[in-house]
């Protein structure tokens, strides 16, 4: 069994993101790339399977599309354990065509469980994954806290509103993960980042694609007002703002 | 052309949510100058559904099959996707919640559609169709130019205020054409009966690091009772087993936009702000003058957690006597 996991390349999250002029691309100075934190715990949790051998996992690659400023995250997931790599060469900007380079990807590769975050922390897209298993037409459940192997068939817990369900689908699928897939991010050792340098990332031309969407400025939203400090003393006042000021309670 | 909202229902109910979509996607309408119609996977009862003509409905649509009775994400989406095909829609309106946001890419998908997910607000214009949505985690707001000529809207929960506009709405049931049975087999269900969600509660309460220990969580409880609220946490609290998962918010947990959040003994580091920075008014109660939550603040208690919510209990009660 092969287990694909999609990883986006993000600004770390403690960024205070600045724009260039025209406010239409990220100013990059001083930003650090990392893997989108999502990726890092499913990349985390694919690895956990992969090391129970009697889940049968063969191998488990990443995916990502993007340019070759990308590659030290491409690296850093390798360190981390994963055992090869495909990039395909474009820039990333629209969820539709990057779904659609990974579709491709899938297919190429015939992986069993494909992995995608439920946002990348940057586009805030919650896009890629459920469009690859719409374009691709395989079992797609999305919402996934845990994710388990039992006898070659995933089992899967999924969040509902109100609930979670447990259940099973069949493979080739798409999982869509979030809160609870992996407790903590699996941190690369000193080995891993050696034998990193070694492994093989595979770089592909993209497919043919247009971009169904476009970011045409972005804004850094207005600071709210300063904050009105009440007395600790007089809690009673913060109420009574509460109630006549803002109207909320 | 026509406009489709998704509103999905729980066990034949509709939530404010619903009702927040089908006031929004009137918004679109208006300004698109097409009719509302709105599609429940059912069964709902008639009174149930007349609701959402309160709203700017003029259609209601219940999609009933028996392939769709439990939720099965590519089979909900090609319901959708074949309503929107048979008349001719040109917007689609989804909710930015666990089902919106697993079945809007795929229709998005198979109508080669663009998405803009976690929508705020209408459409700055039409033509070139252009609108906001969140970007950065809630650092920064994206103007997003959807090319196609269908484009696919999820709005956040808590985002639009309700309108009403009573439409004399019809009622339509809808047999879809189901080729494949649903791919997902469920095995078990775990439902928490009765407890406000914390996604859609109005005020929420949440306690940090700083509220020192799992048993002082009696006074964020007492509080968020009091104000018919939810209670929530931030991640180290949650990673401590001092609260359950389902309550931590921020970028690694929930993402919620109650009107007022109460943080108390939270520092504000940007990972937790980004759940909570869509919230209408943050309230923050913290020792330390010069934490970070204070800078997204409306009203702060510099002092002691311990101390300022019983004390904040007692000024509710007072305020309810009166
Ligand atoms: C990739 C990544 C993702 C993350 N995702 C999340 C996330 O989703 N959600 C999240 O919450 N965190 C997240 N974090 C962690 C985040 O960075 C912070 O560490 C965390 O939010 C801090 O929690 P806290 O404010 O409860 O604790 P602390 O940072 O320890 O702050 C405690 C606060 O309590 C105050 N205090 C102490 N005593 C009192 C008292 N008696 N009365 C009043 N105030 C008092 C202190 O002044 C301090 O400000 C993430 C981190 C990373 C790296
Ligand atoms: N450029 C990319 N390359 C590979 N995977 C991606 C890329 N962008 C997004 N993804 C995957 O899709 C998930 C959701 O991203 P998004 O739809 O942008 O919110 C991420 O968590 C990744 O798993």
């Amino acid at each position: 069994m092969k287990i694909l996991v999609c990883i986006s390349n993000v600004p770390d999250t403690t960024t205070r993101v600045k724009f260039t002029e025209g406010n239409r691309n990220l100013d990059s100075t001083g930003v650090q790339w990392v893997i989108n934190p999502w990726d890092e715990l499913s990349l985390t949790r694919a690895l956990e399977l992969k090391d129970n051998a009697s889940n049968g996992i063969s191998s488990v690659t990443v995916a990502h599309v993007g340019p070759a400023s990308s590659e030290p995250t491409i690296r850093k997931a390798l360190a981390i354990g994963a055992d090869d790599a495909v990039r395909v060469n474009c820039d990333a900007s629209d969820s539709y065509s990057v779904a659609l380079q990974l579709a491709e990807v899938v297919k190429e590769g015939g992986y069993d469980i494909v992995m995608c975050g439920i946002e990348s922390s940057d586009h805030n897209g919650s896009s890629v994954g459920g469009m690859i298993a719409g374009l691709l037409d395989v079992p797609l459940v999305s919402a996934v806290s845990s994710l388990d192997l039992r006898g070659g068939e995933p089992l899967i817990s999924r969040e509902m509103d109100g609930g979670r369900e447990i259940v099973t689908t069949s493979l080739p699928m798409v999982a869509v993960v979030q809160k609870g897939i992996a407790k903590e991010p699996r941190i690369a050792a000193m080995r891993g980042i050696m034998m990193a340098r070694s492994k093989p990332v595979k770089v592909v031309e993209p497919v043919d694609t247009a971009a169904l969407t476009e970011v045409i400025e972005y804004e850094i939203p207005a600071p709210r007002a300063a904050c009105r400090f009440i007395d600790p003393e007089n809690a009673a006042e913060l109420i009574f703002l509460l109630q006549n000021e803002a109207k909320i309670i | 052309m026509s406009l489709l909202v998704y509103t999905e229902n729980w066990n034949g109910k509709f939530k404010k949510l619903s009702l927040e979509l089908v006031s929004y996607a009137s918004g679109v309408g208006e300004i698109m100058n097409s009719d509302v119609i709105a599609l429940t996977i059912g069964p709902v009862e008639e009174d149930e559904l007349m609701r959402l003509a309160e709203y700017g409905a003029s259609r209601i649509i219940v999609a009933e099959h028996d392939a769709l009775k439990e939720y099965d994400t590519l089979t909900y989406a090609s319901v959708i996707t074949q309503l929107a095909e048979k008349e001719g829609s040109d917007v689609i309106v989804l909710a930015n919640n666990n089902q919106g946001k697993g079945v809007a890419p795929v229709i998005a998908a198979r109508l080669a559609a663009g998405l803009a997910a976690g929508v705020t607000g209408l459409p700055v214009s039409v033509d070139p169709f252009r609108i906001d949505k969140r970007a950065y985690s809630g650092n920064a707001m994206a103007r997003l130019e959807i090319k196609t000529a269908v484009r696919i809207l999820t709005l956040a929960q808590n985002s639009y205020d309700l309108k009403s506009n009573r439409r004399d709405a019809v009622i339509e049931k809808y047999q879809p054409v189901i080729e494949n049975s649903p791919a997902i087999k469920i095995e078990d269900v775990q439902r928490q009966e009765g407890k406000l969600l914390l996604t859609d509660a109005e005020i929420v309460v949440s306690g940090g690091r700083g509220m020192k220990s799992p048993d002082n969580w009696v006074h964020i409880e007492e509080l968020a009772s009091l104000l018919g609220g939810a209670t929530a946490c931030s991640r180290p609290v949650s990673d401590e087993g001092w609260r359950p998962h389902g309550e931590h918010t921020g970028q690694t947990g929930k993402v919620i936009a109650p009107n007022l959040y109460i943080a108390a003994g939270i520092s504000g580091a940007t990972q937790h702000i980004a759940g909570v920075s869509s919230s209408k008014y943050i309230v923050a109660i913290n020792s330390d003058k010069d934490a970070p939550i204070f800078e997204v603040a409306q009203y702060g208690i510099v002092g002691d957690a311990l101390k300022v919510l019983p004390a904040l209990v007692a000024a509710v009660k007072a305020a309810k006597n009166d």
